[in-house]
């Protein structure tokens, strides 16, 4: 979707203000949301897509006035009540009022805990060849789906080269939807400063993103 | 979706007001999950312990103390750093598809992710908020060389800057240039040198008998 999620090349955000001996947290809530977001991912109520999903479809002005984790206890929140796992009336009262809806992986456990501080694996076997190879030039897709998608718009339309193969993975796209893994090639593609912000570009920057294969045509 | 339109915001997102009402629907929350029987407070309690403990750049610093002085390790990193790291049993556990990118004379990369936050945290810990926050994740593929600017850190003009921007499950992490007059050093000694904002892009290692 394009939301204000999508930041590439926006102007009028201001200066990087680096954080002198920044806390892992600020607050002890954003401990507790981080870890209900990884326990209750775990646990399989959603996938890492789906919840990326939920974050980037906040309002736009609640997207931009709020905090990191302020973000992900929203998308959080909406998110466990669009799936059944919480109830409205059960946020409004602060209790549990219905019976639990089953979760895959079942309750999140102590013994589950190692488990959460290892990234999940998101490669998967080939279900076709490659259609591109490094070194073959592409143009990014003009698509503009309304729903998750991990191809930014500032690199839409525009001509690049392939540099990577990192093999076939889960696509966003459709995990986030829960439509299925359909695991599609990804590839580091890499653009000239020029050809993604004209001629006034920096002339020694590139840029280069990773673009799953359904992103790309030919060029 | 619930509508957040009711919802009360301030421009300032560290309102004392707000942050207590957060605070309240976090704790709301993580009640009803519980009563639902759906997570161990514990179990949550016990996550953040081992992000709090075991995650950090340290992790990140030992694997780039270990490139700098060996060769074979340094290759075995650029061609495949999920299995290089695997191989180095007292660091943090690193999951697929870590990529490292090295800066050169010619070449100085950095790393973003212009759509949310992703990060190698297992090498680095959990990201800063200036790396989740607008002006890094808008600016840094434009102008990168005006976000190091406020970093401190300026490049020769002719320096190639490789932005990556982590679109996907790959993990970048940057390999920095090993600091002159660091010859002879332990990988411990120079494990040291090697900062956080090193290995994001947005800084340089620290040089011997610098401030640390």
């Amino acid at each position: 979707m394009n939301g204000v999620h999508d930041m590439g090349g926006m102007d009028g955000f201001g200066k990087v203000e680096p954080e002198p001996n920044e806390p892992m947290f600020h607050t002890e809530w954003e401990a507790r949301v981080l870890a209900m977001v990884r326990a209750m991912g775990a646990a399989g109520a959603f996938n890492i897509d789906t919840s990326r999903f939920y974050r980037e479809m906040l309002p736009p002005h609640v997207y931009l006035a709020s905090s990191y984790y302020k973000k992900w206890f929203l998308g959080l929140e909406d998110m466990l009540v669009d799936k059944g796992f919480i109830g409205a009336e059960e946020v409004a009262a602060g209790h549990a009022v219905q019976p639990p809806r089953p979760l895959k992986h079942g309750k999140f456990a102590l013994v589950d805990v190692e488990r959460v501080m290892v990234r999940g694996k998101f490669g998967r076997p080939a279900p076709a060849a490659a259609k591109f190879k490094p070194g073959d030039r592409v143009r990014a897709k003009n698509i503009h789906p309304a729903t998750h998608t991990r191809l930014p718009r500032y690199v839409r339309g525009h001509l690049g080269v392939v540099e990577r193969d990192h093999g076939c993975h889960v696509f966003p796209d459709t995990a986030a939807m829960e439509a299925g893994e359909n695991p599609q090639w990804l590839y580091t593609v890499v653009f000239d400063g020029a050809e993604l912000w004209g001629p006034d570009a920096d002339p020694t920057v590139k840029i280069s993103i990773d673009a799953f294969e359904p992103y790309l045509e030919a060029a | 979706m619930s509508d957040h339109d009711h919802d009360h915001h301030h421009h300032h997102d560290h309102d004392h007001s707000e942050l207590s009402e957060t605070e309240l629907r976090v704790r709301a929350l993580e009640t009803i999950l519980t009563e639902k029987g759906y997570v161990d407070p514990a179990a949550l309690d016990a996550i953040i312990q081992a992000y709090e403990t075991r995650i950090g750049p340290h992790n990140g610093a030992q694997v780039v103390a270990k490139a700098w002085t060996d060769p074979a390790f340094r290759q075995a990193l650029l061609d495949d750093a999920s299995a290089a790291v695997s191989t180095l049993g007292h660091v943090s556990r690193v999951g697929d598809h870590l990529v490292a990118v090295e800066n050169t004379p010619q070449r100085h990369n950095m790393v973003v992710c212009t759509l949310c936050s992703c990060y190698p945290w297992e090498m680095l810990g959990l990201p800063p908020v200036w790396y989740k926050a607008a002006p890094y994740r808008s600016r840094a593929v434009k102008d990168p060389r005006g976000v190091l600017a406020d970093f401190g850190v300026s490049l020769p003009k002719e320096t190639e800057i490789r932005v990556w921007d982590s679109t996907a499950e790959t993990r970048f992490l940057v390999l920095p240039m090993r600091p002159e007059g660091t010859e002879g050093w332990s990988e411990k000694q120079l494990a040291e040198l090697v900062t956080r904002d090193s290995m994001i892009g947005t800084g340089f290692p620290k040089t011997p008998g610098s401030p640390s």
